[in-house]
This record gives structure tokens, C-alpha cells and sequence, in this order.
């Protein structure tokens, strides 16, 4: 039996509501790009320097400097959102809703500023 | 009943969330307009050491996790029809992942 599915094709383009959520589930993408680009580094580190090297140089490619600009925009806005909704997220708790965000702004910061430093 | 694996996949996913939020724009600096930084030497050293093995595994496994949980969910955003096949696909994947830096890892 083959039922009836609604067609769906650029439903998320009618809402500006719906574009900022898909624009949101695209940092999925550049997560995960991400994390293969780190994975083939740790490879490449586990080879030899001539080999580590030949990565390292690889991040200044013009291609690798579009994916980080493009992923550093997106990665912020997950950021942003994942701590917006996170009085929802999380279990009740009595601590107000601005505070629980603000707390996950300034994890963000104080993260960035050691990773910023110490490397 | 059987039990259910979604905790699981969602505390994966959540955990990667939460920990490419806190570190991943600043990562991703780094290695994008700040690779000087990231000499052969310095990177080895932080491969070899406890600490930073265990900060690599956590960055390259919950990031996959993370990611993969959300592409799978996405997919029915676009009116696809996932179903367990496709699950441990996603899964799978990111497990393969974890288990290659682990393996890397164990190796330096």
C-alpha cells in the first residue's frame, strides 16, 4: 500500500522562522566536516612530521579558509541557540531563565579565551 | 519490551552540543586563522600526553555523534523516511570515527 506524503520540497524557505532553524541544523554539516578535517590531521600526526606538515599547510588553502569562515559563522549560531533554549532543555530548575543563558554565554567565553591563550 | 536506544544516541548528541557550543568556534578559529600555533612539535606533545588524548577523542567522537544525530534527524526535514537501516548508518558512522582517533590516538 503506498500512502499519501505530503509534498514537502522548500517548505522551510516560506517562514523566516523556519530558515533561521535549518540555518541552525546546517552547523550539523560543518560539525562533522569538522571532525573528519581533525581526524585526518590526528592521521597525518601519527605518520610523521612531513606528513603533519603537509596537513597543517593545508588549513591556509583558500578551500579550508571558506569552510572555517563559513563554519565559524554557523558553529557561533548553534552556540547561541544551544544556550537560548537551554532553560527548556534542561530539567526545571530554580534559577531563572536569562541567568541559565547567560551562564552558557559566559562558558563560551571563558572557553574561548583559555583555548585563545593557551594555543 | 525492548529497550529503547534513543537515550543513548541523545545524550551522545547532547553532549556534543554542548561541548562544540562552548569550544567549537574557538577550535575552529584556531585551526582555520591561527594554524601557526599548531606546530608539529606541540601538536605531538598534546597527542602524547593523558589530558590531551582524552580532550581529541572527546572533540572527534561528540562532535560526529553530535553531528550525525542531527544530519539523521534532518532528513526528515526534507520528507525522507528514515528508518533503522539509516539510524545505524549515522551511528555507525560516528562510531567508526571514534574508534579510528582511538586507535590513532593509541598509536602516537
Amino acid at each position: 500500500m503506498k500512502t499519501y506524503t505530503r509534498p514537502m520540497a522548500g517548505w522551510w524557505k516560506r517562514n523566516p522562522y523556519y530558515l533561521w532553524y535549518m540555518l541552525r541544523e546546517a552547523s550539523c554539516l560543518f560539525i562533522t566536516a569538522y571532525a573528519l578535517m581533525l581526524l585526518w590531521g590526528l592521521y597525518r600526526l601519527q605518520q610523521s612530521k612531513i606528513q603533519y606538515e603537509e596537513w597543517r599547510e593545508s588549513l591556509s588553502s583558500p578551500v579550508s579558509l571558506a569552510f572555517h569562515a563559513v563554519a565559524l559563522v554557523l558553529v557561533l549560531y548553534h552556540s547561541w541557540t544551544w544556550f537560548k533554549i537551554m532553560p527548556k532543555t534542561l530539567p526545571r530548575i530554580p534559577i531563572p531563565d536569562w541567568l541559565v543563558v547567560a551562564g552558557g554565554v559566559s562558558g563560551v567565553l571563558v572557553c574561548s579565551a583559555a583555548i585563545l591563550w593557551l594555543a | 519490551m525492548k529497550r529503547s536506544n534513543k537515550p543513548i544516541f541523545w545524550s551522545l548528541f547532547g553532549a556534543g552540543g554542548m561541548l562544540s557550543a562552548l569550544i567549537g568556534p574557538a577550535l575552529i578559529y584556531e585551526t582555520g586563522f591561527h594554524s601557526q600555533a599548531l606546530s608539529y612539535d606541540r601538536a605531538l606533545a598534546f597527542a602524547q600526553n593523558g589530558f590531551g588524548k582524552l580532550a581529541i577523542l572527546a572533540v572527534i567522537s561528540l562532535f560526529l555523534f553530535h553531528g550525525c544525530h542531527r544530519m539523521y534527524h534532518s532528513l526528515h526535514d526534507f520528507g525522507i523516511h528514515v528508518g533503522p537501516g539509516l539510524k545505524a548508518a549515522f551511528h555507525g558512522f560516528a562510531a567508526a570515527g571514534t574508534l579510528a582517533a582511538a586507535v590513532l590516538l593509541a598509536l602516537i
